[in-house]
């Protein structure tokens, strides 16, 4: 479960250039919910998703993650509650190590590291038989540097890395971004199996409003660092990206002129 | 060559193999280029011969010469990370620092460990000449600190300061106390680098203010010209890669200035030095254009 209260973020303050990021945003997810969340470029998505994972402090407001309250802490001291996977497929892996040595870290996120093998007995058959489900060929590939592998293909064991250790909440940073089109439909089928798998909390940031309602349960929109739209159940069943465009519109009497939000 | 001079090539590339070692921990592991590798390299000889002279037993000043290297690393660490200075001039900072202190820690510029004992003449075993002995004890002191290098960074905590240096943020998403890492693997890299110095001291006849000058090059030529004989990047590989171009940099060394032939005299070592470390930076380059491809 996610509680974010009146989160408040600006870049820059009292210089020429102050970009007020994020402005008094409030949401909550409850446990085992799948929330997509849009907004246009500058509407504060990757600022609202650095902030719950701890990348960027808030400078005022509360985040409460299962309960806890992590606001102060460092993303590595809030790593046991929160999973990544980020936009860029370079990002989320280390390049210079192997498949395994990548999954062995993430197999130890949110634990104390000790001097034990980070690789240890058993590890291998796990790892193997997780990157099977991928049908890509990489449980044959272990000892395989990782900056080998195609985009695709490393986010999509990024999302694998992302489960290997229980988290609270599940943070997608428009994941499929850099991908090709039949590439992010492969990651984005992949994503909707492993939360349901793992009936994991999310949220995922897109730049795309058929992905923010083709996918999930519930579907927020930000502008300006607030929440300006928040929409599930059977008025979001209803929706298709005209609808959703013209709430956007009529909320903040402008029209949209991001071309982004209405392609892809 | 002589089997003299040839064992004493050995025993200093052995010596700068641990330098190389360290240097790999920090420009290559870490992704941090650390400069106090200059300072701690004295620091641990000056600390070293100091103790040994006041008549403490040369295998403890070793290992206060080895912690005396984990603090300037520690140091270094702390003013980047904590303080956030620029990696490469917190550990100019440290080196200039270290300069004055290794001349408070001797007293003098130098300390001459000539009759006083070391871990070398406590190990002699009789009927063995000292310049045989000494590669020996190095060869056991090498392999012991590469296969410890080994095990710990497929260690955990290892695996995490590889991490820490491929992709912090990355290594922060999945836990990793990134600061940590990098002071842990500076104090590392440095205690190293001290030891080398130490075991200098005791191998050479003593500590020397200037002792550390170039410490650096020599240890970043070990590291190039590893990685261009032995390619790869496991670790069993990288470790056994820099130790082995340790020993072939200085053997290149002892045989460019041996060789009557070409005329080179002790002063021209650094320039022998830049040259090679040039030659294998190129080498890479002329061998894919002689193969045709890349070529421009």
């Amino acid at each position: 479960m996610l509680r974010a209260q009146e989160l408040r973020i600006t870049f820059n303050p009292g210089t020429p250039i102050e970009n007020p990021a994020l402005r008094g945003l409030s949401l909550e997810i409850p446990a085992g919910q799948f929330v997509s969340v849009i907004g246009s470029n500058g509407a504060g998505k990757s600022t609202f998703l650095n902030a719950i994972s701890g990348d960027l402090l808030v400078d005022q407001g509360k985040v409460e993650i299962d309960g806890r309250d992590v606001t102060r802490l460092q993303a590595w001291q809030r790593a046991d509650l929160v999973a990544r996977v980020f936009q860029d497929p370079m990002a989320g892996t280390c390049e210079a190590l192997s498949i395994e040595e990548n999954m062995a870290l993430a197999m130890a996120r949110g634990r104390r590291r000790g001097f034990r093998f980070a690789i240890g007995r058993g590890d291998r058959e796990l790892f193997r038989d997780k990157l099977a489900i991928l049908n890509l060929g990489l449980e044959n590939r272990l000892t395989d540097r990782i900056g080998l592998l195609s985009g695709g293909q490393r986010q999509a064991v990024s999302l694998l890395m992302a489960s290997l250790q229980p988290s609270r909440i599940l943070l997608l940073d428009e994941h499929t971004a850099a991908l090709d089109p039949k590439t992010a439909a492969f990651v984005l089928e992949l994503t909707a199996r492993i939360v349901e798998e793992n009936k994991l909390t999310t949220m995922m940031v897109t730049h795309s409003m058929r992905q923010a309602l083709d996918y999930g349960s519930r579907t927020v929109m930000l502008h300006r660092g607030q929440v300006v739209l928040d929409v599930a159940g059977e008025q979001r069943a209803g929706l298709d990206v005209p609808d959703l465009l013209e709430m956007f519109e009529r909320t903040r009497g402008e029209k949209v002129s991001d071309d982004a939000l209405l392609l892809g | 060559m002589t089997l003299y001079s040839f064992m004493g090539a050995l025993e200093i590339g052995l010596i700068f193999s641990l330098v190389a070692l360290g240097v790999l921990i920090s420009f290559r592991i870490l992704n941090f280029p650390d400069l106090t590798v200059d300072g701690s390299f004295p620091l641990g000889g000056a600390v070293a011969a100091t103790l040994i002279a006041l008549g403490t037993d040369p295998f403890l000043a070793t290992l206060a010469a080895l912690a005396a290297g984990a603090c300037a690393g520690l140091l270094t660490g702390w003013f980047n990370v904590r303080l956030r200075i620029m990696d490469l001039l917190a550990g100019i900072l440290l080196m200039t620092a270290l300069y004055s202190i290794n001349l408070r820690i001797m007293g003098k510029p130098n300390v001459p460990l000539i009759t006083e004992p070391t871990i070398f003449s406590m190990l002699l075993p009789e009927m063995m000449p000292d310049y045989i002995e000494r590669p020996l004890v190095l060869i056991v002191i090498v392999i012991a600190a590469k296969l410890a290098l080994d095990w710990f960074f497929s260690s955990e905590t290892g695996l995490a300061m590889r991490a820490t240096g491929a992709n912090p943020r990355m290594a922060r998403a999945q836990g990793v106390a990134t600061g940590r890492s990098v002071l842990a693997g500076l104090a590392l890299s440095n205690a190293l680098v001290a030891l080398a110095g130490a075991l200098f001291a005791q191998s050479q006849g003593g500590a020397d203010i200037s002792m550390g000058i170039g410490t650096i090059v020599i240890g970043l030529a070990a590291v190039i010209i590893g990685e261009s004989i032995l390619p790869g990047r496991r670790i069993v590989v990288l470790t056994l890669a820099v130790v082995l171009g340790a020993i072939l940099y200085r053997f290149f060394i002892a045989l460019a200035l041996n060789s009557d032939l070409i005329g080179l005299k002790s002063q021209d070592l650094n320039l022998v030095a830049a040259t090679l470390v040039t030659v294998v930076l190129v080498l890479p380059i002329l061998k894919r254009r002689l193969r045709g491809n890349g070529g421009r």
